[in-house]
Formats: structure tokens, C-alpha cells, sequence
């Protein structure tokens, strides 16, 4: 499980030579960025590997959507599309509208300039990817002149001072060199490399995970700072609920490359409709409720081979409350209540 | 839980320190006058951040590590060095890490790999069956199905059920787990606490799980430590020391907590203090919310916060923290810190 996923390549986005287009602010806070009917399969040894499979979203301007899910649920191939980032063997179909323009039938100078100046992403384990040889000032200077080829060395540094400050990190650490940086510090410096274009659009695919409980709320806090004071929209990835639950707006679950539940942050924790979202939500016990207290709860089973799925609920073979219905017919999503939908026959109508 | 009738590995007065040899380089007091005891039967959590000095106490314990000063008990007895004497160790008390690819040969099957402990250490009996049992007991049964599988041919929480597989086998009194789940998806860290939890209820196992992860501790720990810079700065009953921190720092930590609801956050600045330059007074003083915000100057004891050395906490007792406040203000340092957040980007 652990050790096929792959990731695209680590590192923020690079396009060298971006041409300077003029950016579209979206009005109102709508419509930032629309996926539809997104699907993902890569070509493994001939044999079609369905990684993300028919996948719907929308993200509005200053909002925070969180993306849950286990390992190889297809988060990280998700996020790769949106900037078609991902490897050769994988086939992408839908549409991803970023400001109205759909970012799969884009030219590449056009996808080039969207990477530049509408969004960023910072992967997972990005912070791995430092030049150890190279002062972070330096790596985040490459990233502006890159970004701005005419800006001269001074404005650079002055930038990269101002970077540093904004994700928290003193300026006087430009000179500093990756080992000398503890990893949350160096997961700043990979949020700043992505914020050098001023970006709509922020990913952060597992931005936290291999951090300490600190840390890591340093590390929302900022992200969360970014939301309100810049009005950028934010996709979170995590397998932790609880983190997403207590930074997004709304949440989304994936389960074998499709969205199982959608709902408001607090709500997907406290009270999720899907069995599978049940089950992540009650992997982390809320300190003080005696309900968890020498009580750990898992979900036995592993997820399906993306390879073999058949008809029916991919989430059947675990789920304790499966019906003969579930394997008989593909059971999309259905409305829970105004804010909430779910794929799962005991839940509401079909929407 | 006070008096400790079979404390199985204890720690009394650890001091481990490395380097220093350098001209002008401090040495890195890691762990820095620990008191902790295991008893049997006992799930114990020990918390702290990123370089607070936990994985460095539980080499300690193990006898991978030698102590600068202090001792490590095993059965009230110092641990022999020798290489008999910490083979010996090694069979009763044995170590999980937390990223079970790394620990697994990847071209040695699962039977290889649970059998290895067996044949060092010339354990007489059935190998199969000692092998199989082990790997039940860890959750993974039928166990002949698994014998001829190799890693890359189970899941993160297979692998990590060999590994522990692999550690019972030898029938230890003590599992020394370092961030046991950390690597691994939240569906299938449920499975491995369980099997911890069961492991103690089934076969009375002690485990020291070493975590930043204070919900892994809510979900089996009996006796939580809390390690600040070296030093164990809160201890007690799980309950009391989660739902009543005593020490700011602990305070903090529990704030934080994604799922933390109605409290606010106390966001500490900075972060991985540095174990070669330990603040005189009390270590957290630097960072203490209580101290910035003049709780500490209300209660009488600023003054001492910065010049006073604090004692280590005792091995054995109540619920307790090493803090000049927790006399005064007793379980409200949760709320009277929760008020004042430091800054969080001042660093
Ligand atoms: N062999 C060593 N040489 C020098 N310093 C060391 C050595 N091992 C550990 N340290 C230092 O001792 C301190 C405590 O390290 P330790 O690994 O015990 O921390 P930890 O609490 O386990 O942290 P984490 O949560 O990141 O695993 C750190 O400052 C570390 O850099
Ligand atoms: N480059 C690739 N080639 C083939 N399969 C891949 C590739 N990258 C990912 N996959 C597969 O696609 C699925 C989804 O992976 P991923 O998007 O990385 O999931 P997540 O980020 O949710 O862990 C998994 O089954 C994974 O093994
Ligand atoms: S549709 Fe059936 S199998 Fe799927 S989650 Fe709902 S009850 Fe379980
Ligand atoms: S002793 Fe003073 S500085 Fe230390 S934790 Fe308590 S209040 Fe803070
Ligand atoms: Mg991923
Ligand atoms: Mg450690």
C-alpha cells in the first residue's frame, strides 16, 4: 500500500520563461476553480489503472475545501491534474475550469502562465526536495526570476526577505542552508516558493504530515492566514480528518477515486453519513470522549486494487452495513440535506 | 496506580549528552535528568515535540545507548553492559519503529523475518509453530498464509503486525514502541493501537510508546509523560493529565489538537528548542504563555520562572508537573493559558 503510490514530481511547479499575462481576479468570490467528471487512469504494464474516477468539485475564491482519504484513494494523482502535472502513462478526461478556461484543452504557453501566476502547488513530501547544496534564498530567488525574469537581484532578495517573513520564518534564514532548517521550518520555505507567484489557487497535498502536533498547527495556521488575508482558494490534502475538519470549509471524502461524502468541515467529523467517512472520522478519538478512551477504532480490510474494481459500492467488502443492494448497481452520490451528500444506499435520495 | 509493586524498566536520574568535543560546540544534553518507570501490565505514552529527547531515552532504555549519568533498571536491577547481559535485555524488551518498510528486509519472506529473533538467540522448540503463533497473535491468521509473502506484497498495516510479529515472538515483558503508527493511514492505526491494547488485556505486555501523537495516548495509554527539552516536565494518570493539564506546555500541546474544540489555541512560536543550550530557571521559560502573559508575575513567581532550577518530577506519585504555577492555580492552567495566545509567527 505504502510503497507503489508515487507522486509526480516533488518540488513547487516550475515553467521557465512564463510570459506575463494579465490575471483575471475573480469577482465576487465564485467559481474559482470547477472540476467535472474527472477521470484519471494510468496505463500500468497495458492494463488500465482507473486512479481517479469521475470526480466533481468546485472551489470558490478565499475558500478552503479539504481532501480526505487513504492511502492510493487517488488524492495526489487528483491534485496532479489540476495543473496536468501528472506522468506520461496517465490519461485525464473531464473538465477543469480555472477562471472559466478549461486547464485540460489549454495550449501549453497559456497552461504555463496559469502555473506561473493562478496557481501553485506544494507536494507531499515537498520539503525533501530542497537543493541541500543551495541557500533557500537562493532556491527562492530562482522561483521569482523565474516567475518575473526582468525583476533584478536586489528586488529578488528583498522579495525573498519578504516571503521568508510572510509564512514566519526570519528573513536573516535566507542564508541558511535545508539541513540547517528544522522540517516545519522547511515546510514553510516550499509554502513560500509557492506563494512567489501570488497564486489564486494554493495545493498542499499532505502539507503536515510528517510533522509534530507544533508544528503542524503553525503550519495550518499560516495556510489558514493566507485565506483570509489574500482571498486565495485552498485544497488540502491529508488522511487526517481532524485536521481538515478543523481548517476547511468544506470536506470531501474519496474512496477508490471517487468522492463518497461532501459536507461542511465540523459536520464530515462530528456526524458523517458514509460508512467509509464513518470510519476515518472515528480513527482519531476526540481527547476527553470516553467513547475512545482504551477504545481505538480502525477500519479492517484494505482499499480495493484500482485494477479490479467491478460494479457495485468499491467500499462493499468493508462495509459493516452493506445490503445485497450495494454490489448490484454503481451507487453515485445522493443528497443528505441542503449542505451534504453521500454515496451510499442508506442515505437520502439520489441526487 | 501510586506505588509501583512491579515496575518493569525504570529510568532513574538518565543523563544522556552526546558531542561537546569540538572547540566552542556545546554538548547536546538530549535527555537531561529523567525519572520514568514501566511497570507490568502497563501502557505508558511518552509525548513531547520533535527533539524533546524521547527516542533518545528509549535507546537509553534499551542499552543501545550508555548514560552519562543516572541508571536504567531492569527488575530494580542496573542493566549489564555485556554483551551476554544486553542479549539478554534484548530478548525481554524489544523495540517497534515507526516505519515498518524500513525495518523489513524486502527479499526475506515474513517467516524469515518473524524466525530471525528465534534463531539468534537459540530459542529450543518448534519454529513453525512459535512463528505462527506469533504472527496470530499479532492479527495476521491464518498464519501460514503469510509465511511465504514478502513485504512489497502486504499493506503499511501488514507490514507493521510482522514487525510486531517479529518482537513477540521472543515472549518479551516490554514492547518499546517509537511513533508505532506514524507511518501509517488512519484506518489502520486504529487496527495496531487495538492490537496493542490487546496484547496487554491477553498476554499483560507493557509497552512504552513513544509519540507526539496525544490521541494515540488518549486511545491506550494508562500513565502519559510529557517531555519538554530532555526532561519529563508532566506525568499522571492519561485522564487527568489530558483533560487537566497542570504544566503550559502540556496545556498547549492539548490546545492544538485538531479536534480541540472551545478552547483557544496556543500556538507556541519557534519550535525544536536546542538541547545544547538549556535556559537556566525553568526550561520552558522562554516560551511559557503563562509567563509572557503575566500569570506567572500575578502569581508571585515570575522571578523564580527565570532563576529558579525546578526538581525533577519523582518517579513514582500523583498527577504532577514541574511548574511553579501548578500549586497556585491547580487544573485552571488550561483556561488562564488559553486566553493569551502567544504570537504564533514571531519566531
Ligand atoms: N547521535 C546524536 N548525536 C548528536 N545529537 C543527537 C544524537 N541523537 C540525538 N541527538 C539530539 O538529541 C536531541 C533529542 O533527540 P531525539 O531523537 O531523542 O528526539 P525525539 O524526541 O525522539 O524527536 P522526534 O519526535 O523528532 O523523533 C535532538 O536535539 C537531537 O538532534
Ligand atoms: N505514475 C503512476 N503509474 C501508475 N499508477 C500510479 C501512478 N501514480 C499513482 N498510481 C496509482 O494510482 C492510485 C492513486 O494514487 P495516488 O493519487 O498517489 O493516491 P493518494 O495520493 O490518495 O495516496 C494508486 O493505486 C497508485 O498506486
Ligand atoms: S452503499 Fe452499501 S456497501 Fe457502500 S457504503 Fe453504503 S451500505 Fe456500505
Ligand atoms: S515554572 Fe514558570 S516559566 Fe516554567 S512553565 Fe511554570 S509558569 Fe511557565
Ligand atoms: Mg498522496
Ligand atoms: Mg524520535
Amino acid at each position: 500500500m505504502n510503497g507503489e503510490q508515487r507522486d509526480p514530481q516533488a518540488g513547487t511547479v516550475d515553467g521557465p520563461g512564463a510570459a506575463r499575462v494579465p490575471r483575471p481576479r475573480t469577482a465576487g468570490g465564485t467559481g474559482l476553480l470547477q472540476i467535472r467528471d474527472l477521470r484519471v487512469s494510468y496505463r500500468d504494464r497495458g492494463v488500465p489503472l482507473p486512479a481517479v474516477r469521475g470526480v466533481d468539485l468546485t472551489l470558490a475564491a478565499g475558500e478552503t475545501l479539504g481532501l480526505a482519504g487513504e492511502s492510493g484513494c487517488g488524492k495526489s494523482t487528483l491534485a496532479g491534474a489540476l495543473l496536468r502535472l501528472l506522468p506520461g502513462n496517465a490519461e485525464v478526461s473531464g473538465e477543469i475550469l480555472l477562471n472559466g478556461s478549461d486547464v485540460l484543452k489549454m495550449s501549453w504557453g497559456r497552461l504555463r502562465a496559469v502555473r506561473w501566476n493562478e496557481a501553485s502547488i506544494v507536494f507531499q513530501g515537498a520539503m525533501h526536495a530542497l537543493n541541500p547544496v543551495r541557500s533557500i534564498g537562493r532556491q527562492i530567488a530562482e522561483a521569482i526570476v523565474l516567475h518575473a525574469p526582468k525583476s533584478s537581484a536586489a528586488t529578488a532578495r528583498k522579495q525573498v526577505g519578504e516571503l521568508l517573513e510572510q509564512v514566519g520564518v526570519p528573513a536573516w534564514r535566507a542564508e541558511s542552508y535545508p539541513h540547517e532548517l528544522s522540517g516545519g521550518q522547511k515546510q514553510r520555505v516550499m509554502i513560500a516558493m509557492a506563494l512567489a507567484c501570488s497564486p489564486q489557487l494554493i495545493i498542499a497535498d499532505e502539507p503536515t504530515t510528517a510533522l509534530d502536533v507544533m508544528v503542524q498547527a503553525q503550519v495550518l495556521t499560516l495556510l489558514k492566514q493566507l485565506v483570509q488575508e489574500r482571498g486565495v482558494g485552498l485544497i488540502l490534502i491529508s488522511h487526517d480528518l481532524s485536521v481538515l475538519a478543523s481548517t476547511c470549509d468544506r470536506v470531501a471524502v474519496m474512496y477508490a477515486g471517487r468522492i463518497v461524502e461532501q459536507g461542511p468541515g465540523h459536520r464530515l467529523f462530528a456526524d458523517a453519513a458514509h460508512p467509509y467517512a464513518q470510519a476515518l472520522a472515528a480513527a482519531f478519538p476526540v481527547i476527553g470522549d470516553m467513547a475512545s478512551r482504551r477504545a481505538p477504532r480502525g477500519l479492517p480490510g484494505d482499499p480495493p486494487d484500482p485494477r479490479e474494481l467491478g460494479g457495485g459500492c468499491a467500499f462493499a467488502p468493508r462495509c459493516p452495513v452493506a445490503v445485497a443492494e450495494c454490489v448490484e448497481y454503481d451507487i453515485r452520490l445522493r443528497t443528505v440535506d441542503t449542505e451534504r451528500s453521500a454515496a451510499c444506499v442508506h442515505v437520502g435520495v439520489p441526487a | 496506580m501510586s506505588v509501583s509493586l512491579h515496575p518493569v524498566l525504570e529510568a532513574r536520574n538518565l543523563h544522556v549528552g552526546f558531542g561537546g568535543r569540538g572547540k566552542g560546540v556545546p554538548p547536546v544534553r538530549a535527555v537531561d535528568g529523567v525519572e520514568l518507570s514501566v511497570d507490568r501490565g502497563q501502557i505508558v505514552a511518552l509525548a513531547g515535540e520533535s527533539g524533546s529527547g524521547k527516542t533518545t531515552l528509549a535507546r537509553t532504555l534499551l542499552g543501545l545507548q550508555r548514560p552519562n549519568e543516572g541508571q536504567v533498571l531492569h527488575h530494580g536491577r542496573p542493566l549489564d553492559y555485556s554483551s551476554r547481559g544486553l542479549k539478554a535485555l534484548r530478548r525481554k524488551v524489544q523495540l517497534v519503529l515507526q516505519d515498518p518498510t524500513g525495518a523489513l528486509n524486502p527479499r526475506r519472506t515474513v517467516y524469515e523475518a518473524v524466525a530471525e529473533g528465534l534463531r539468534i538467540h537459540k530459542v529450543p522448540g518448534n519454529e513453525r509453530e512459535l512463528v505462527a503463533k506469533a504472527l496470530s497473535q499479532a492479527g495476521l491468521r491464518p498464519a501460514e498464509r503469510f509465511f511465504q509473502r514478502y513485504p512489497h506484497e502486504l499493506s503499511g498495516g501488514q507490514r507493521q503486525r510482522v514487525v510486531i510479529a517479529g518482537a513477540l515472538v521472543l515472549e518479551p515483558e516490554l514492547i518499546i514502541a517509537d511513533e508505532p503508527v506514524a507511518s501509517l493511514d488512519a484506518s489502520v492505526r486504529g487496527e495496531i493501537l487495538a492490537l496493542l491494547l490487546s496484547l496487554r488485556d491477553e498476554l499483560g505486555l507493557s509497552v512504552l510508546v513513544v509519540t507526539h501523537d496525544l490521541g494515540l495516548a488518549w486511545n491506550i495509554a494508562d500513565r502519559l509523560a510529557v517531555m519538554y527539552l530532555g526532561r519529563i516536565v508532566e506525568v499522571g494518570r492519561t485522564e487527568q493529565v489530558l483533560a487537566a493539564p497542570k504544566h503550559p506546555y502540556t496545556a498547549a500541546l492539548v490546545s492544538v489538537l485538531p479536534e480541540a474544540t472551545g478552547r483557544t489555541p496556543v500556538i507556541l512560536s519557534g519550535e525544536s528548542p536546542d538541547p545544547s543550550r538549556i535556559p537556566a530557571g525553568c526550561r520552558f521559560h522562554p516560551r511559557c504563555p503563562a509567563l509572557a502573559s503575566g500569570l506567572a508575575q500575578r502569581a508571585g513567581i515570575a522571578d523564580r520562572c527565570v532563576g529558579e532550577t525546578l526538581p525533577v518530577l519523582p518517579l513514582h506519585g500523583p498527577h504532577a508537573a514541574a511548574c511553579l504555577l501548578s500549586g497556585h492555580i491547580g487544573d485552571g492552567i488550561a483556561g488562564a493559558a488559553g486566553g493569551s495566545p502567544t504570537g504564533l509567527l514571531s519566531a
